[in-house]
């Protein structure tokens, strides 16, 4: 058999427009900088800063597409799992963000106190709680979805629009600051390396370790690829799209603890907007079908932060917060062209033809 | 077999609708009658803030037929506003600039039609991202709030305060003076464009083609139907539709501004969910998107008429609806199958 | 163009990945004929077909049709309805729910004068089309109200009523009852008699011969060769298309089958029911016993099975295995008793198509252990290379998808499933359904080994002769009830009379 060419394994390879993705973004930090006259490498500097409260932090571009990007990547891990099982996206996440931080400041500050600096009840018992409504929120989700038979899109459109308002009416319609050193830490710095980085890498490797120790992903990639096939090998897909959809919960419950944190607050209204979109982004991205089945986490994970690089290169270039989406889109677009099996069939009977003319 | 129609779960579904749309709205004249719920304009009102809202609804409501959606139609009507806005304030004239808009809906639903149909990108993707390119394009264009005033176009600022006068139902108000029940000229658009669209859907080669491609897309190609084109077409329609919608919208609002018709293709979706519209295609119709649209009107009004429930009561309500509708299609679905 | 040709196809060559599923092959087609276009799977027959209707794109060859002067190259469907040559596939390829007239009349609607489509005349002319094939349906009801054999009979009906020159039926007799396969071979024959050319698909032999007259055979990708149908016997047809000459068949069918009454119980089943699909039964399965289920399509045989195995979940009735009742409410509880079923979808439910061969064996046997149970990959490897190895799995490696395998070998993966999970009793439904002789010899030689190591095995077939060839007693079924048990005198004979019922002579 003849071996394939070296171009062809390359782009054959899982990863390959996740890594080509985040290689082009760089490169365009890289002749940017070049333009401006700046020191071409300034993309890749990691450095020491002192801070205003006298401690020591990492800080380079690179560290802050790694910082800004936890909250897409956490979220990026459960909508991959989603889209597997359930050839569906859970368009929920942002919102059950907002829901969860809401929780948690209401319970740390107390109701209707718009700013506390005291906590109303233990730290832990807010996050967790916090946590708590995010993994319920996701056995909603997963019910409707894996037993009602409700289409994933119109089952999280529900708390889509519910989630957030619910917040709000949580949080009396107030944005509720959580003015207490403690609390702030999951947002801020662990030493010298900020703090939602260590959480995203601890989601990543738990949710590694249970997809290779256990037969966890090999059951939601059967569930995605055909559901009756499944049930009748003695899976129980239904109970298996539930889970994808409860750990979707967790993880968003988890970003929007991070994202809380962040900004000491819960501002129901800010909190998580459009996070559904950058994780499902991130999930195609990574070069999985959002027609469900085989799934690759590391692709997603690749995927969550090269959004992120786009979004801050964008800021760099001096893109305002609300353009940027027109770039975002552009880009989008021209991954998912590029990736279209229309497009594809189309090139290959044009190397076709080249080679049966060439061989002529 | 009789030759009477039979009473199908989706009838039922589209008769529950209009029931549910006359006890929530019987419940505010009952609730509310003293604060003047009972009024005609009320009703009135609850059409001529939703006109755009209904040509939205039109247009979703066919790309959903085929098994599709569009979430890009909330920031499309941004994007339309702006334009219109930004337009008028540079002296165009608002027949032009109204033109120029339609043209806009046509271009851009032929491209992501384009996308959806000719490259088989899944439609979620397509609009999402068309999504952002409008809502980013929208602060490109300008990013603060510009207002429609009687000095950036006199003609525009007519027809958003033209009155249609009905000539019955009006009351008398507080002051003793004769209140007459108006429409405005967007109702009439939007009004319009739903009996279209609904002949459309019903009577004629394309719309029964996007019935046709919902129920099952590969047979329809077997067929001989150009699903490609077919497909195209449907997101042109919605983005035609939406654009329509935004001139409606923007009659109300007089105003563009970047955040302007934030969610409002949920609105849109939840609204032909509730009136019976199938999101795996190939079952709705546009009259049960009508009512849905209605509903979401009167439970807004309702709160508005409350006056003291926190503002996210009626996303809040329109949720638990939106709950309520899709779990009662899945249980008249899984009995169905249970028959066979 | 020959005198009397409606098609030909020349030197039809077209390459799927790493397969040359079809090369440089000819087909005539001549006015007025039913011609059969046979072969194993994977021998190119849809594909060809696909070619014919512009669903694939062929590389070299050219396609010329009667009327048209030149080459015809079809891009779509619609091309080929164009040029006269309409299809009905074995999977309906209608809008269950668009009404029977509007599926009739689809993208050729009559049109009012005021542009809009003309409901009522299309209604009226549907009716009348529907009324003279004497299919008896309300066509202004939505098809998803009707049977898959009725909405099969308006697939057909829509392509006869496209006046096609070219009428392409493959295996449009898989989903209908003998009356209704008698119906359409009717049509088919008065089609054939106005002058219309049929290119008839099937696996039925019998078929056929009943209905054909000019057989084409297709091997590998290749053409054996074209006979007219009195030319071609059976056995030679056969040959024709393994390639060689059988004998395995005789083989098994001489085998004696013992006595197995005597060993102990393995299945018992008591008043079992599923609403509305079966009629509470009895069943009962010695060990190392094959026990065949025969009956029509739709008679309730699979769904007999389906009720033991749990596919469906019984909703009467008690079921005991190995003398212990059991209460079962999905599959997998079934499968730590010690149950396997192979479901006679293959497509459906057997085959996790996007999966590797070697995760579609070991599926079952990772899920009778549960999630955090996991079988190494060496392991995995070692059972998978096993099992490909014991029921000859023709397959590049392991990590080949296995929905790039033919039919007949992805039928095999899932047999391998099963026996990797070592089962007491096994469900086979239509094991051999759509797939080749030699793969079909293969399977029943294996049922007989299996049931010689002491396994219970319910086996569902449509061909009788096979059962008759491994079963040691057979159930019959008769409309959602299991009207009788033969446990001697098995012929085919008896087994058809029981089948069609005491009174009623046929």
């Amino acid at each position: 058999m003849k071996k394939d060419s070296f171009w062809k394994r390359v782009t054959g390879w899982s990863l390959f427009l996740p890594v080509v993705s985040l290689l082009l973004v760089m490169a365009v930090n890289i002749i940017h900088d070049i333009a401006v006259g700046a020191n071409p490498l300034s993309f890749f500097m990691i450095t020491l800063r002192q801070t205003t409260g006298n401690g020591t932090i990492l800080y380079g571009r690179i560290i802050d597409i790694l910082n800004r990007g936890s909250e897409v990547a956490i979220l990026a891990i459960g909508m991959t799992l989603v889209v597997s099982s359930s050839a569906g996206t859970d368009i929920s996440v942002g919102s059950v963000m907002s829901l969860c931080a809401s929780f948690c400041c209401m319970l740390l500050a107390g109701y209707g106190v718009s700013s506390a600096t005291t906590l109303a009840c233990p730290l832990i018992v807010g996050i967790l709680a916090g946590i708590l409504l995010g993994v319920i929120c996701g056995m909603f989700n997963g019910t409707l979805v894996a037993y009602f038979g409700i289409q994933p899109m119109v089952a999280t459109l529900i708390l889509y629009s519910a989630a957030r308002a619910i917040g709000l009416l949580l949080c009396n319609d107030l944005i509720v600051y959580v003015r207490n050193g403690t609390f702030g830490i999951f947002g801020g710095f662990l030493g010298v390396i900020p703090t939602p980085v260590v959480i995203a890498a601890i989601c990543i490797l738990v949710m590694t370790l249970v997809l290779k120790k256990t037969a966890l992903g090999m059951y939601i990639q059967s569930v995605g690829i055909n559901g009756r096939a499944s049930r009748i090998a003695g899976l129980n897909s239904k109970r298996i799209i539930f889970l994808t959809y409860m750990l979707c919960g967790l993880f968003a419950g988890i970003a929007g603890i991070v994202a809380s944190s962040r900004i000491t607050s819960a501002d129901s209204n800010n909190i998580g907007l459009y996070f559904e979109m950058d994780a499902i982004l991130a999930v195609a991205l990574g070069g999985n079908s959002l027609g469900g089945g085989k799934f690759n986490l590391a692709g997603s994970i690749i995927g969550a932060y090269t959004i992120q690089a786009i979004t801050t290169t964008l800021y760099a270039l001096g893109v305002s917060s609300t353009q940027a989406p027109v770039f975002k889109a552009v880009i989008v677009i021209l991954i998912v062209a590029i990736q279209a099996p229309p497009l594809k069939a189309y090139m290959k009977r044009r190397n076709m033809a080249k080679q049966v003319k060439g061989a002529a | 077999m009789g030759k009477k129609t039979k009473l199908n779960g989706h009838t039922i579904l589209l008769l529950i609708t209009i029931a549910l749309f006359i006890v929530l709205y019987a419940g505010g004249c009952i609730a509310y009658g003293s604060k003047g719920f009972t009024h005609l304009q009320t009703f009135l009102n609850i059409l001529i803030t939703n006109a755009g809202l209904i040509c939205v609804t039109c247009g979703l409501t066919i790309v959903m037929l085929t098994a599709g959606i569009d979430i890009s139609v909330g920031a499309l009507i941004a994007m339309d506003c702006m334009i219109l806005a930004v337009g008028m304030r540079s002296g165009m004239n608002a027949i032009v600039m109204v033109l120029i808009v339609l043209l806009i809906g046509v271009a851009f639903g032929m491209f992501q039609g384009f996308l959806v149909g000719y490259l088989e990108i899944q439609p979620f993707i397509v609009t999402m991202a068309g999504m952002f390119f409008c809502r980013g394009m929208t602060a490109v264009i300008c990013t603060d709030q510009v207002s429609i005033t009687q000095q950036t176009s006199a003609m525009f600022y007519a027809w958003a305060n033209a009155k249609i006068n009905i000539p019955f139902g009006g009351y008398i108000n507080s002051k003793g003076k004769y209140m007459v029940p108006y429409i405005r000229p967007s109702v009439v658009i939007a009004l319009l464009l739903l009996i279209l669209t609904f002949i459309m859907l019903r009577h004629t080669k394309l719309g029964r083609s996007f019935y046709a491609i919902g129920g099952n897309a590969v047979s329809a190609a077997m067929m001989g139907l150009n699903v490609k084109q077919i497909k195209m077409k449907a997101y042109m329609l919605s983005s035609i539709f939406c654009s329509i919608g935004a001139i409606c919208y923007c009659l109300n609002t007089m105003a563009g501004s970047v955040s302007q018709a934030l969610g409002l293709e949920m609105d849109a979706i939840s609204s032909a969910v509730i009136g019976g519209t199938l999101l795996t295609g190939g079952v709705g119709n546009v009259l049960g998107s009508f009512f849905g649209v209605l509903i979401n009107g009167t439970i807004s009004s309702i709160v508005k008429t409350n006056g003291k429930l926190a503002s996210s009561w009626p996303n809040i309500l329109t949720a638990a609806l939106l709950f309520l509708f899709i779990v009662i299609q899945s249980v008249f679905a899984m009995l169905r199958n249970r028959k066979k | 163009m020959e005198e009397n040709v409606v098609l030909t196809a020349r030197g039809i060559t077209m390459t799927f990945p790493g397969v040359k599923a079809l090369e440089n092959v000819d087909f005539t087609l001549r006015k007025g004929e039913i011609h059969a276009l046979m072969g194993e799977n994977g021998a190119g027959k849809s594909t060809l077909i696909k070619c014919l209707t512009g669903i694939n794109d062929f590389e070299a060859g050219e396609i010329h049709v009667d009327g048209i002067s030149g080459p015809v190259k079809n891009h779509s469907t619609k091309d080929a309805q164009e040029v006269g040559i309409s299809t009905v596939y074995q999977e309906v390829n209608l809008c269950p729910n668009l009404s029977v007239a509007e599926n009739l009349f689809i993208g050729r609607e009559p049109m009012t004068k005021f542009h809009t489509v003309d409901r009522r005349s299309y209604n009226k002319r549907s009716q009348k089309i529907m009324d003279e094939l004497g299919i008896a349906v309300d066509v202004t009801q939505n098809l998803e109200n009707y049977s898959l054999a009725i909405q099969q009979m308006v697939a057909i009906a829509r392509a006869v009523d496209m006046d096609c020159k070219v009428l392409i039926l493959d295996e449009p007799t898989s989903s209908l009852d003998d009356e209704e396969v008698e119906k359409l071979f009717t049509l088919m024959r008065s089609l054939r008699d106005k002058g219309v050319g049929i290119i008839f698909v099937t696996h039925f032999l019998e078929q056929v011969y009943a209905v054909c007259d000019r057989i084409t055979v297709l091997r590998d990708g290749q053409l054996v060769g074209e006979y007219p149908i009195a030319d071609l016997p059976r056995v030679k047809l056969v040959a024709a298309m393994m390639g060689k000459n059988l004998d395995d068949l005789a083989e098994i069918q001489k085998e004696s089958i013992e006595d197995v009454s005597r060993n102990p119980l393995e299945i018992s089943a008591k008043g079992l029911s599923h609403t509305g699909t079966i009629k509470p039964f009895d069943l009962d399965i010695h060990k190392g016993e094959v026990v065949g289920i025969a009956g029509l399509l739709g008679s309730g045989r699979s769904e007999l099975a389906r009720a033991i195995y749990g596919a469906d979940r019984a909703s009467s009735g008690t079921l005991s295995v190995g003398g212990k009742e059991v209460k079962i409410k999905e599959p997998i509880d079934a499968m730590n008793l010690g149950m396997g079923m192979l479901p006679d979808d293959r497509k459906a439910e057997g085959i996790i198509g996007d999966l590797s061969v070697r995760e579609n064996i070991i599926l079952a046997l990772q899920a009778k252990r549960g999630m955090f149970n996991l079988l190494s990959r060496a392991k995995q490897e070692e059972i998978a290379a096993r099992y490909i190895d014991l029921v000859q799995i023709k397959t590049a490696d392991q990590e080949t998808l296995v929905k790039q395998l033919s039919g007949g070998n992805q039928q095999k993966v899932i047999l391998a499933r099963w026996l990797a999970t070592d089962p007491d009793f096994l469900i086979l439904d239509e094991p051999t359904r759509g797939i080749d002789v030699g793969t079909k010899s293969e399977i029943q030689k294996m049922i007989v080994k299996l049931a010689g190591e002491g396994k219970s095995i319910l086996f569902i077939s449509s061909e009788i002769a096979e059962m008759l060839r491994t079963c040691n007693r057979m159930a019959i079924m008769r409309d959602g009830e299991k009207v009788g048990e033969l446990d001697h005198d098995l012929t085919q004979e008896n087994v058809m009379k029981a089948i069609a019922g005491g009174e009623g002579t046929k």
